[in-house]
């Protein structure tokens, strides 16, 4: 068993320098990593954690600088050179084909293209004993696409052990997880730790960190900032670090609840595939008041985030703005109506990744004055008002001319969010606002949403995060099935009690006893 | 009454064997090209180069499998400029595809004129001979379709085979249908996306090529500008019928054969006599559009066919 103290080195990073356009994403990083050691690699989104990651895999070639694995250099810019040094790297957004089996992913390259078979038997008993050894079940012959999230990531880090992997580096592991499936992931790196692999652990959340972590190294805006021992440190010290000053929390005093602004009236819309649609739902949003809307993924959150920013049409029932009954509803309609949303998919819904900021800023609000005037685009006016956003919203960008694609989460969320709330918006339907986002840019997208509640704004959030719900909420109803709670003041409940709810329990018992 | 009696005799079965040998190839050289996540839309303009380039092969004293083995060269030199054109430099494979066929077709017409400048119509060779398998022949019906064809046909049942084999089995297989499935994957192995990809289109250009040669030499024993005659089109559509699995996409050829060879022998029924023989010549396309929307609505597409992958993009 190796000595900790005199433990080797098994990786060195030199003085790591990239940059993309106008951008640095790293600059002169050096960091070392010990047998048997686990860092924590944080910063805030843009920081320049998972460019530094994907240099050391090949992915990327670094501007200057060198990487030495078990004491050797590693050849630049080559995936191989790193697996065959031992490296394996479970992506944040995993690199699996989606039509092919767990054992064909795994297998994937393993062997020389040339060579006359896979034997798959002696595949199949080597995955399966790896998963007995580091606790990762899965079914060898599974397809990837009926695996759970979970899973999936299961088979990433099999994939590296697959290949002998000396170094695993985790790029986001817990971001997607269950809490019992973070617990057993932690114990599959326990296991790792304790054959004598090292990991680099890329995480925003602290108490994760504390929890696994030999010693952490922040970067911030492409520099190392701080390198020490976990054990010397805590949350709250590690968050400052990463922000470079003190984090402040947004405390959220009561709202003022005005008028209702829109009301459901018995909306009914139809199911989709697996999902429920939403059942007879009768609710208000009011000014100055945020709704949380708290629930387990998939009962029906879609559905209504759909219907209020207007993509889709109530199937039975109506729905009232400021008293008046709506009769044409449409996305556009919607926008009208004073309804800014921000999507729960910033990729897919949010933004066109490859237009650029000045283009995406105005996504929604093209066709009006002054960006376009009888026909005719007034590309100043939207360049103007993207500059805008970047600096009153802090978008880390080189300018409005990037292309968005560029941009990491944060920044992404940041410009939707000021394309949002810079068109002082009546309505604000909030779904999944900060989800993947660091410390600093939740607390800034809630400190925003607050703001806009405070302007008199009726806020809709909808999050699968119980403590942001309940940190932000004036008034919380929870979904389940489609149904809908009654609604929870602030303080009134308990996470165990919103849980009940949440399991689908407390829901139109009458109507149960009258069939 | 009298489809029942033609489907009865070999000799309809023989021609749709026939009919299907040069979709057969090509459909498994477009096969391959897709699986890899490439559209190989100059498809119809290799067949017609392979259909020259092999009979022309014979015409200057190559043997017959030489002549196979030119074609098929010729194939992979069009698949070359194709996969430089979309992988390396990521190109719209629509167009670099459609400019490869007009390229290809013209290129051979030139070729053509340039080799027999005086000749006004086309010599001849002599092709490819039926091969009767001892025993496996004489079986009724299926035995002189299947077992009574030139060895070019034979070959095509055999590529089907190897190509089923190299796909699933073996791990160069597996790296070609995760470069069609997800590039990432195969650069996260370590894998050189570029290579894999273009030399499937190659290969794949080269099987293309190879079925075209087919026509001059073995369908038939000469050149003519017209006789690929939008096979290729429906090489793309049997791809997609057979769900971009080789042995269903042997079925969809020898289905569209069928029909081929049925239609041609219902014209000459007393059932035929009134109708425009226009229609008969609609028929293997109608049914083979109403087979792609019924058999295609479950197929799984490669989920990377047509993406272009850049590395080191975010």
């Amino acid at each position: 068993m190796p000595n900790k103290t005199e433990a080797q080195v098994v990786l060195r990073l030199d003085k790591i320098t990239k940059t993309f356009g106008a951008l640095t994403a790293n600059d002169a990083i050096s960091l070392t990593l010990h047998k048997g050691e686990v860092i924590a690699l944080l910063g805030e989104n843009g920081a320049g954690k998972t460019t530094l990651m994907n240099i050391l895999f090949g992915q990327y070639t670094a501007d200057s600088g060198s990487v030495e694995v078990m004491g050797s250099a590693l050849l630049p810019g080559n995936p191989r050179a790193a697996l065959d040094a031992g490296v394996g790297m479970v992506h944040q957004h995993f690199t699996l084909a989606e039509n092919m089996t767990v054992l064909e992913n795994v297998t994937l390259g393993t062997r020389p293209l040339w060579a006359p078979g896979l034997d798959r038997a002696a595949a199949r008993a080597r995955i399966v004993q790896l998963a007995q050894d580091f606790k990762l079940s899965v079914e060898p012959d599974a397809r990837i696409s009926t695996l759970t999230v979970g899973e999936r990531q299961r088979v990433e880090i099999l994939k590296a052990l697959y290949r002998d992997a000396r170094i695993l580096i985790l790029d986001e592991p817990t971001a997607v997880l269950t809490p019992q499936e973070t617990t057993d992931l932690f114990e599959t790196l326990r296991k790792a730790i304790a054959l004598g692999l090292s990991i680099i652990f890329i995480s925003h959340k602290l108490h994760e960190v504390m929890a696994i972590s030999d010693r952490v190294v922040i970067l911030r805006h492409g520099k190392v900032v701080h390198e020490g021992p976990t054990s010397g440190t805590d949350r709250h010290d590690l968050a400052a670090r990463m922000v470079g000053g003190e984090v402040n929390t947004p405390t959220a005093a009561p709202g003022v609840p005005g008028a209702p602004l829109l009301s459901l009236r018995g909306v009914t819309t139809p199911d989709r595939g697996s999902a429920p649609g939403l059942k007879s739902l009768e609710f208000s949003l009011y000014a100055g008041q945020i709704t949380g809307l708290a629930g387990v993924s998939g009962n029906g959150q879609a559905a209504l985030a759909d219907l209020v920013g207007g993509m889709i049409q109530p199937a039975k029932g109506a729905l009232m703005l400021a008293g008046a009954d709506v009769l044409h509803w449409s996305p556009r309609a919607a926008v009208h109506a004073g309804i800014a949303r921000i999507p729960e998919d910033r990729h897919k819904t949010g933004t066109i990744a490859d237009f650029d900021l000045s283009e995406n800023a105005i996504l929604e609000t093209y066709k009006d004055p002054p960006f376009s005037r009888r026909g005719w685009m007034n590309w100043r006016a939207a360049r103007e008002f993207a500059s805008r956003i970047i600096t009153s919203y802090d978008v880390r960008c080189p300018g409005p001319g990037t292309r968005i694609r560029l941009l990491s989460g944060g920044n992404m969320q940041k410009l939707i969010l000021g394309r949002v709330i810079e068109g002082s918006p009546q309505i604000i339907l909030a779904n999944q606002p900060v989800r993947g986002l660091d410390i600093g840019a939740v607390n800034y997208v809630h400190s925003q949403l607050l703001a806009a509640r405070d302007r008199g704004a009726a806020v809709l959030l909808i999050s699968e995060d119980l403590d942001e719900i309940m940190a932000l909420s004036d008034v919380i109803h929870v979904i389940s099935e489609g149904r809908l709670s009654p609604p929870f003041a602030r303080g009134s409940m308990s996470p165990a009690d919103l849980g009940v709810w949440m399991t689908g329990h407390g829901y139109g018992e009458e109507a149960a006893h009258a069939s | 009454m009298d489809i029942l009696e033609i489907l009865m005799t070999a000799s309809f079965w023989t021609a749709a064997i026939r009919i299907a040998s040069p979709l057969i190839f090509a459909t498994l050289g477009e096969l391959i090209c897709e699986r890899a996540g490439i559209l190989n839309l100059g498809i119809e303009g290799i067949m017609v180069a392979g259909a020259f380039a092999g009979w022309m092969a014979v015409y200057s004293g190559l043997g017959l499998w030489p002549g196979v083995l030119v074609a098929f060269a010729v194939g992979m030199g069009f698949g070359l400029i194709h996969s430089i054109l979309t992988v390396p430099f990521g190109l719209s494979q629509h167009v670099v595809g459609l400019g490869v066929t007009l390229l290809a077709t013209s290129s051979t017409y030139y070729a053509y004129r340039l080799a027999l400048p005086e000749v006004t119509s086309p010599p001849s060779i002599t092709p490819f001979q039926p091969y009767e398998i001892p025993v496996l022949s004489d079986v009724p019906l299926i035995g002189p379709a299947l077992f009574a064809q030139t060895p070019l046909t034979y070959l095509a049942f055999i590529m089907v085979a190897i190509v089923a084999i190299v796909l699933y089995r073996t791990p160069l297989g597996l790296a070609v249908r995760a470069a069609g499935e997800n590039p990432q994957a195969v650069a996260a192995q370590g894998l050189s996306v570029a290579a894999i990809r273009m030399g499937a289109v190659m290969i794949g250009s080269g099987l293309m090529a190879v079925g075209g040669a087919f026509l001059t030499m073995s369908a038939f024993n000469s050149f003519f500008f017209e006789m690929v005659n939008g096979r290729g089109w429906i090489c793309i559509a049997l791809v997609v019928f057979g769900a971009w699995k080789p042995g269903k996409a042997l079925l969809g050829a020898i289905l569209f054969a069928a029909f081929d060879a049925l239609q041609i022998r219902i014209q000459q029924t007393p059932l035929g006599a009134g109708i425009p023989y226009q229609i008969f010549l609609m028929m293997p396309y109608i049914l083979s559009i109403l087979a792609l929307v019924v058999m295609s609505r479950r197929a799984e597409v490669p989920a990377a066919l047509m993406v272009p992958f850049n590395k080191g993009e975010r």
